[in-house]
């Protein structure tokens, strides 16, 4: 992204942001409330579209390929760029009805196909082994961890290129939170993933890279261990250490 | 620092009495139902009987029966539910989902809340000219009439009145006429709850819909209507046992008929419950108000059975949507 900036109404919310995101990495953003770093994790997949108000300036593409553009299609955008919510949004269907969800919308399978596809997503979000004998229970059945790597194994069923995951562990207990961040690390090898986090911990494990922003603007981006080592900002060295935010 | 307290047996006392007067007002809500009940089981319980429910009305209280009006009941409210039920969870659908929040939608939303409030009658006189009369087109004498005949799969003008099939315009004041009337006046009912519905729907669930690449059609098709659906139930359930117990309306497009005969096709003449029950109960004669009384059962009965469906609807299947 270059010179990127967005509003929501009258208020910007981020300044002239220059970012770039390294594929197959795991780039956090960290940085206070209201820094503006879920609005730009938003923008990636246009999730901010149906917000009235909200509009952008500046650049932001995937691969080349611009994403800000009134041409754009949306729909296509969503299938390269998944996203993973705060709180596990879970639809009220079976297991196996939430997995396969995206991948009904965007392809026409033989119940064959379908079935090994959900397999493939499950196991690629750790959970095939606790779900597999129930598949067709209900998706709101299943414990907050679970439920939040059914959504990321429900985004990972339509085969994105990008994973974008909002404070994926906020809403989780520990444990739940420990699985997750292993599941991050895995998924690292064939996506490349965003993660914003209020977590400075979390950040430093599953991150390659860490972005942190402070009031609409990007103050230091780096690889993660130089930037909770030796920042070269006195803000992002003062947060990190946990001096503010 | 000292404050003044209040009387400790002020308070008490005070608040015994907020108690009993609310109880009384329970009470004789209650009590006037329930003396109404009374009057009208004792009344009418005689003449119930099976024969009264398969007898046409006759000038002899004795051998009247409710068939007539109860077939028109079923007939009226089978064509205003086909026709209210859709278009009411459409328009809602629109409101919700589609219309963006503007100066025109806020004016319809605000036309559709008042239309919940118009006097059923009002929705008598425009059926009668909308649908009754088309307006004055072409005079009511001689309408265009048209039937379906499938045995040769041909269209006969003039239609044959006897056939299933059998159609004329303007529809005069046979059942789709009253049908299509009952749907104007639950529309608005039908439309409001339908949004509700699709209101509690939680965002998160149209946002986890919209980052997988649904088009908005999909979310709304995939996750915001079957989500909201026992909702739409049992509201459509409610505004058929509105539609069920109106009797003004009809009486505007029809004004009461004695009909021997169960309707035969959408033009058929009718009569409704509540009609044959204001018909009976207006006589001089008091065989003919036990009779209506009897009519008055079975018309309750039906409507806490409609009650009774809407509250299993809702339990048996509405799921929680988030955990």
């Amino acid at each position: 992204m270059r010179r990127f900036s967005a509003w929501y109404g009258g208020h910007q919310v981020l300044q002239s942001i220059d970012l770039d995101i390294p594929e197959h990495q795991v780039c956090a953003f960290i940085g206070p409330s209201g820094c503006g770093k879920s609005t730009l994790l938003r923008w990636v997949n246009r999730m901010n579209d149906s917000i009235a108000g909200a509009r952008a300036e500046g650049s932001l593409a995937l691969h080349g390929s611009d994403l800000l553009g009134r041409g754009v299609d949306v729909v296509a955008l969503r299938r390269r760029v998944g996203m993973v919510f705060q709180k596990p949004n879970p639809f009220p269907k079976s297991i196996k009805d939430n997995v396969a969800f995206g991948a009904r919308l965007h392809y026409r399978l033989t119940r064959a196909d379908l079935d090994e596809l959900v397999e493939k997503a499950l196991r690629a979000a750790a959970l095939w082994d606790e779900v597999k004998d129930r598949l067709g229970s209900p998706a709101l059945g299943l414990s907050g961890g679970q439920q939040q790597r059914l959504c990321i194994a429900r985004a990972l069923a339509v085969d994105p290129e990008v994973l974008l995951m909002d404070e994926p562990c906020s809403a989780l207990d520990p444990r739940s939170t420990a699985s997750i961040e292993a599941l991050i690390r895995q998924l690292r090898s064939n996506y490349t993933i965003v993660i914003v986090t209020h977590n400075m911990q979390q950040a430093s494990r599953v991150s390659d890279t860490t972005a942190f922003f402070f009031e609409g603007k990007l103050i230091e981006n780096g690889t993660t261990d130089l930037l909770f080592t030796s920042p070269t900002q006195k803000q992002t060295e003062d947060y990190v250490s946990g001096r503010f935010g | 620092m000292t404050r003044p307290e209040a009387s400790p047996t002020a308070r008490t006392r005070s608040s015994h009495l907020v108690l009993v007067a609310c109880a009384l007002a329970a009470f004789i809500a209650v009590a006037a139902l329930a003396s109404l009940l009374l009057t009208i089981a004792v009344e009418g319980t005689g003449s119930l009987s099976w024969k009264f429910l398969t007898s046409f009305a006759s000038r002899k209280a004795a051998n009247a029966g409710i068939l007539a009006p109860l077939a028109g009941s079923v007939w009226v409210c089978v064509i205003c539910a086909l026709v209210a039920i859709p278009m009411g969870i459409g328009t809602a659908l629109y409101l919700e989902e589609y219309a963006k929040k503007s100066r025109l939608q806020g004016i319809i939303q605000l036309n559709i809340s008042n239309l919940a409030g118009v006097p059923s009658i009002v929705y008598g006189l425009l059926a009668l000219a909308a649908f009754v009369r088309f307006f004055g087109f072409r005079s009511g004498e001689k309408p265009l009439s048209f039937s379906i005949e499938w045995s040769e799969l041909r269209v006969l003008a003039p239609g044959n009145p006897d056939s299933f099939w059998f159609v004329q315009a303007p529809f005069g004041s046979g059942v789709l006429a009253g049908g299509l009337t009952l749907a104007l006046v639950v529309l608005p009912i039908m439309i409001t709850a339908s949004q509700e519905a699709l209101r509690a729907v939680p965002k998160s669930l149209r946002q986890a819909a919209e980052a997988l690449g649904s088009t908005h059609w999909q979310v709304a098709w995939r996750v915001t209507l079957p989500a909201a659906l026992p909702t739409m139930m049992t509201g459509a359930i409610l505004s058929i046992s509105r539609a069920l117990g109106e009797a003004a309306p009809l009486l505007v497009i029809g004004g009461f008929l004695m009909v021997l005969q169960t309707p035969t096709n959408l033009m058929s003449d009718f009569t409704v419950l509540p009609l044959q029950i204001y018909n009976w109960s207006g006589r001089p004669q008091e065989e003919f108000h036990r009779i209506a009384a009897a009519a008055i059962i079975v018309q309750l009965a039906v409507l806490l059975a409609f009650n009774a469906l809407a509250i299993f609807v809702r339990q048996a299947f509405q799921k929680p949507l988030q955990s």
